[in-house]
């Protein structure tokens, strides 16, 4: 089993955070020896990895628009807000949004229609008082597996996640029943997972950290 | 290679809800993620093609430029990617991001009154070699205070994502320096229990890569996941 320490207790205790550490200075270990551990994104990544979104003076790698005009299928927004255990929109979010173009099949190669099939948006790219709402563009993907609901992966990062997690949306007008990892979700928190119609082929997807309504996030 | 059903290997991450540091409380997950038996897709193993970046992109000396250079130490920062197999992970994205050498970030909510440096974007990014190598030229950043709790102190580092073959090598990280005095006092370094795991994030001060007349070397190997295992062997296409 991993290890899953930290988990379900979320009581915030107030300790100061003064006292020192055990830390020993030594050279960092040969890579074989492990893995690199995460770090949290912090809140000012905007500059280096979603620039343009945001202003800076710095071209973008990928931005939030995932399909030039050649790329086939049907148009669709998806938007929606990171909410904290408060409830309160997280202006400073970085997601990352993964997803198979309109046949089901993911980018793995260099292709010619424009399509990325990797997208990212910083949330609050429109000041800490906008509304905070991350915003893709793209063209619904096709299922991936036979049985399978198509779907969008989501990769969330931001300040106070010292690790980064991976969730799905799918949508709202599709038959999930035989979905495969659907079905290994907890019945009643299933519904975190579907996106809203919020109008033609335009879609929100709330991501909430904690609470009874908690977005179910996934092991890898 | 790693199966699916095994998740993360979060032995070797951080806590995520790490109480010392402040910000988890309303943010970490209050619940575990998910462990699947099976049933993922392709996307497990989704490679995105990154564009051609410009000449300058892994030489924040130049790329932040207006009339001058930059001001404070210049250093070399160079590694190489490697998977949990000891492999090299060739054209992964690195960006990196971080301070100037007075510990003052550009970003526009920054607020530490430390002076900017109109020369220095503190922005870069470079696609690693077919041997996993990638480098960077950079001014050392700077240590800055921040609000988690009385006399916080971020030990300098800098900032890495890192998207290599799949979901499972997508990593953000950050690189400390060697003998950093605040490194003891930082919960975001300690958030990683194993001290051994976590001085990993410790570069490696590097006499031999180090420049004559130039710049020091420091070295930050990074090891990510191996690739997961696909957890369907027929019709990974659609169906």
């Amino acid at each position: 089993m991993a290890d899953m320490r930290g988990f379900g207790s979320m009581d915030l205790d107030d300790r100061g955070g003064t006292h020192p550490f055990s830390y020993s200075d030594e050279r960092s270990v040969a890579p074989s020896a492990g893995l690199t551990p995460s770090q949290t994104v912090g809140p000012f990544f905007a500059y280096g990895l979603t620039p343009g979104l945001y202003g800076y003076d710095f071209a973008e790698v990928h931005n939030a628009d995932l399909a030039g005009p050649d790329v086939e299928g049907t148009r669709i927004v998806i938007e929606g807000r990171v909410l904290d255990g408060a409830g309160m929109p997280i202006h400073d979010a970085l997601i990352e949004l993964v997803q198979a173009d309109a046949h089901g099949l993911y980018v793995t190669a260099a292709r010619n229609d424009g399509f990325t099939g990797y997208g990212r948006f910083g949330t609050g790219a429109n000041g800490p008082k906008g509304d905070s709402r991350f915003l893709f563009r793209t063209v619904r993907p096709g299922a991936t597996l036979a049985g399978a609901a198509p779907f969008l992966v989501l990769i969330v990062s931001m300040r106070g996640l010292l690790n980064h997690f991976i969730t799905r949306a799918y949508f709202p007008e599709d038959d999930h029943g035989s979905d495969p990892v659907m079905a290994q979700v907890p019945e009643d928190r299933r519904e975190s997972l579907v996106a809203r119609a919020i109008g033609p082929n335009h879609y929100q997807f709330d991501i909430r950290m904690q609470g009874s309504r908690e977005t179910v996030f996934f092991d890898l | 290679m790693r199966s699916i059903t095994e998740g993360r290997d979060w032995g070797q991450m951080p806590e995520t809800a790490f109480a010392d540091y402040r910000s988890t409380g309303l943010r970490a997950p209050g619940k575990p993620p998910v462990r699947l038996e099976g049933g993922w897709d392709a996307s497990i193993g989704l490679r995105p093609q990154w564009p051609e970046l410009a000449r300058d992109d892994a030489d924040l000396t130049v790329n932040g430029r207006v009339n001058g250079d930059p001001i404070g130490e210049r250093i070399v920062v160079e590694g190489v990617l490697l998977d949990g197999a000891g492999h090299p992970v060739p054209n992964a994205l690195i960006e990196v991001w971080q301070a100037n050498a007075a510990g003052r970030y550009i970003h526009r909510e920054e607020i530490h009154p430390a002076p900017l440096d109109p020369n220095f974007l503190g922005a870069g990014r470079c696609i690693s070699g077919s041997d996993g190598s990638y480098r960077f030229i950079t001014i050392k950043p700077g240590s800055y205070p921040w609000g988690n709790h009385r006399n916080a102190w971020r030990p300098a580092h800098i900032h890495f994502s890192i998207f290599g073959a799949g979901l499972a090598q997508r990593l953000v990280t950050q690189m400390y320096f060697p003998g950093d005095p605040t490194l003891p006092y930082d919960p975001i370094f300690n958030s990683t229990a194993d001290p051994e795991v976590r001085n990993r994030l410790i570069s490696r001060f590097s006499m031999e890569d180090t420049i004559p007349e130039w710049a020091h070397c420091y070295r930050f190997d990074i090891t990510l996941a191996g690739a997961f295992a696909t957890p369907f062997e027929e019709g990974d296409g659609h169906g």
